[in-house]
């Protein structure tokens, strides 16, 4: 007669045990991101209205929004505030990061207050930078005018490059603390004799930031820049609170005309078309994260 | 008893405190409810916050007499004015949430097979209180299900708001009647120093307001009765030109206000003119008691059509299907417009909702201050989101799109021509149209 293994035993087997661990995560990856997802593309393939399911329509949402030019400027916007306040967060992280590498009088209180615009809440941050940028009121102009920088206040957000610019401008401000922390974890994780066998053989700052720091920091690198480019491309609360999308629709993004069209305007399916539109973009960057992780 | 009028008019100010105290018989004012709320409802209301702090305090104070009347209790959420369009939306869409919403201008047509039947109670306030606007049928009488969805409460209305030195500096001692004679005072007020300020950003209420009454007082339309699209016309064109003219007397940076943005303007004295609800004027009672005078409101000019062409923002009450007790809710949107709660609640907080009944009209604080005075006429002749279309999905989804205010930014902002302002703005309409 075969005896059958106790339930202790089974749990004993790595294989039981690493399954029944990972059914917790499974079930909310699948319940809070899967299930929200797919329902996402369905109302997209659909006519649902608010309070109206509506009926299968195939790729018509996309057909439309793809002929709508306010469409096209907001994924031409979304894509090009993505790439500037990426590239601005990059450089600017990273300059950080080097500056709170060194040891230097006060050098843990910086690295604690440099995480302030990121653990803010983004509303609260966006309506102070509402108050920054306006036209009349703005500190930043006033203390322009007051140097005699300028003659008159800048009118940040009422023309749409101006207001383009600012958006970028305060993403790069939000977003700033994520690419330095996660550089100066990258930079503390390098050996300082590489740095030392560097100097013997006569290698200058800049050398050792090229040939050491640059190239053991790619990894990270590519995390840091994929992940916050997901943020990015996703924003809604830094644009809706400054913006609503204007100047005449200059600072839409998917995710403000998904919203408007959407919620505002009940059309669930074609909003849901704008808002899964930009899905390939951010499977290409979750691509390379996980290639990312694995090389690492 | 006294009638309505005679307790009007002897009591107007007192009224609120009185009937509070509970010294007022409310019953005698109330003509007899058909609506008996359900055994052991409760009520739960989502309303926007108020602008003027008495417009809540009094709201509130006559729910309290409500429960108090009726043993129904109501749970009041406030939100800000812009959150409540979505909060509904979402209650619409998962059929659950608040049982009434205090919402704006063409809510109720994204969703009205979600709505209660609000005909019975508009019929019975209709004759209680001498008829209703005709913005309260263009808002809430939806077309395509053939019934009222919501219950007209009415509107922040709109006026012109001035410095009435500054105003005589440039040579007006009265207020232009025409539009003509606006842009002229506003030239010379730019002239003097003192620029207007009328927002061309995506703000939802001060840019739609002022633009929308331009476009109509030329005589330009969105869409005909039949909803094709109409808004490439010699009008909208003639509309644009004095836009733009207007613009050239205007602050740096309208384009990029909300609807915050005006009122801070011109309480810090940055501008001479622009156009707002009564909060505005009333605000600088406490902010600057000796410069108050100086403050003043006017109905806005004419244009070349002769008639009120005004916009305003309009506030209507609906009960959402999935609600437990539809008649308590329509007995606490009874009790809370009915005398003697509507005519406290207009009169403490000066009129910055004018009711949609016209029965209010006469109530004494209309006439009690010049000032206040264009707010009451606010609703009379004014006209409706997507006019001369229906009133719609479609309406309501172009106005969330802003595709009358961006057509006059890109005229007067980003410097394009009249005729492809138009054409753009006939394109984005005709794709709304179609769609909705």
């Amino acid at each position: 007669m075969i005896r059958r293994p106790s339930l202790a035993a089974r749990l004993d087997s790595p294989r039981v045990l690493g399954y029944l661990l990972s059914v917790p995560a499974a079930i909310i990856l699948l319940g809070l991101l899967a299930y929200p997802l797919l329902l996402g593309i369905w109302l997209s393939l659909t006519s649902a209205t608010i309070g109206n399911p509506g009926q299968f329509v195939g790729l018509q949402n996309y057909a439309t929004i793809f002929a709508d030019p306010i469409f096209r400027g907001a994924a031409w916007y979304s894509v090009f505030y993505t790439i500037c306040a990426e590239a601005g967060k990059l450089v600017l992280g990273l300059a950080l990061a080097l500056l709170l590498n060194q040891r230097f009088r006060g050098y843990r209180v910086s690295r604690a207050l440099m995480l302030l615009p990121w653990v803010a809440p983004t509303v609260l941050s966006a309506l102070a930078w509402l108050w920054l940028l306006d036209p009349q009121f703005s500190a930043v102009s006033w203390l322009l005018v007051r140097l005699h920088l300028i003659h008159s206040n800048i009118d940040f957000l009422g023309h749409p490059w101006s207001a383009r610019m600012s958006l970028i401008l305060v993403n790069i401000w939000r977003g700033l603390p994520y690419f330095a922390i996660g550089y100066l974890a990258g930079l503390q994780s390098i050996s300082k004799d590489l740095y030392e066998a560097a100097a013997i053989d006569g290698a200058g700052g800049w050398q050792a930031f090229r040939r050491i720091t640059w190239p053991l920091l790619m990894p990270i690198t590519t995390i840091l820049v994929a992940f916050s480019s997901i943020f990015t491309l996703t924003d809604f609360q830094l644009i809706w609170t400054i913006t609503h999308g204007g100047p005449t629709d200059a600072t839409q993004v998917f995710t403000t005309l998904a919203y408007q069209r959407a919620i505002s305007g009940g059309q669930l399916g074609e909003g849901a078309a704008i808002a899964v539109s930009p899905i390939v973009i951010m499977i290409v960057l979750a691509f390379f994260v996980v290639r990312s992780v694995r090389e690492k | 008893m006294p009638d309505r009028r005679e307790f009007l008019i002897s009591s107007a100010a007192g009224v609120g405190a009185a009937a509070l105290s509970g010294s007022l018989p409310i019953a005698a004012f109330a003509a007899e409810s058909p609506f008996k709320p359900e055994k052991g409802a409760s009520l739960q209301l989502l309303r926007w916050t108020a602008f003027v702090k008495s417009d809540e305090t009094v709201w509130d104070e006559n729910t309290k007499k409500f429960t108090a009347a009726t043993g129904v209790p109501v749970t009041i959420q406030n939100l800000t004015w812009n959150d409540v369009t979505p909060k509904a939306a979402l209650a619409a869409q998962v059929g659950s949430g608040p049982d009434i919403v205090m919402g704006w201008n063409d809510d109720p047509f994204v969703y009205p097979d979600k709505l209660i039947d609000m005909t019975d109670l508009v019929d019975f306030m209709g004759k209680a209180h001498g008829g209703w606007y005709d913005n309260a049928r263009s808002y809430c009488y939806d077309q395509d299900v053939k019934r009222w969805v919501a219950f007209p409460v009415g509107c922040t209305g709109n006026a012109v708001n001035y410095r009435k030195g500054w105003a005589k500096e440039a040579g007006f001692s009265e207020f232009p009647k025409d539009l003509d004679g606006m842009l002229k005072l506003a030239r010379g007020l730019k002239k003097n120093g003192h620029p207007t300020g009328f927002a061309l950003g995506h703000a939802v209420g001060d840019a739609n307001s002022w633009t929308h009454w331009i476009l109509w007082g030329f005589g330009g339309k969105q869409a005909n009765p039949d909803n094709s699209i109409a808004i490439n016309s010699s009008e909208t064109n003639n509309a644009l030109d004095y836009a733009r003219q207007l613009y050239e007397t205007m602050i740096d940076g309208v384009a990029g206000w909300d609807d915050s943005s005006n009122n801070k303007a011109f309480a810090a004295g940055l501008i001479g003119m622009t156009m707002n609800g009564i909060s505005i004027w009333y605000a600088e009672k406490t902010a600057d008691p000796a410069l108050f005078p100086d403050f003043a409101n006017a109905t806005p000019p004419y244009g070349p059509v002769k008639t009120h062409t005004i916009s305003n923002n309009f506030t209507s009450a609906y009960v959402f299907k999935y609600s437990k007790y539809p008649n308590a809710a329509k007995e606490y949107l009874r009790f809370m417009l009915d005398s003697p709660q509507a005519d406290r609640w207009v009169t403490e907080m000066l009129g910055y909702v004018t009711p949609a009944l016209k029965g209010y009209s006469d109530l004494p604080i209309w006439t009690s201050n010049p000032n206040i005075t264009p707010y009451r006429d606010a609703l009379a002749g004014a006209k409706y989101d997507g006019f001369n279309g229906r009133p719609g999905k479609a309406a309501a989804q172009a106005l969330d799109e802003f595709v009358i205010v961006d057509m006059f930014a890109d005229v007067c902002v980003n410097k394009m021509a009249p005729k492809d302002a138009m054409r753009k703005a006939e394109a984005k309409l005709a794709a709304i149209y179609k769609r909705a």
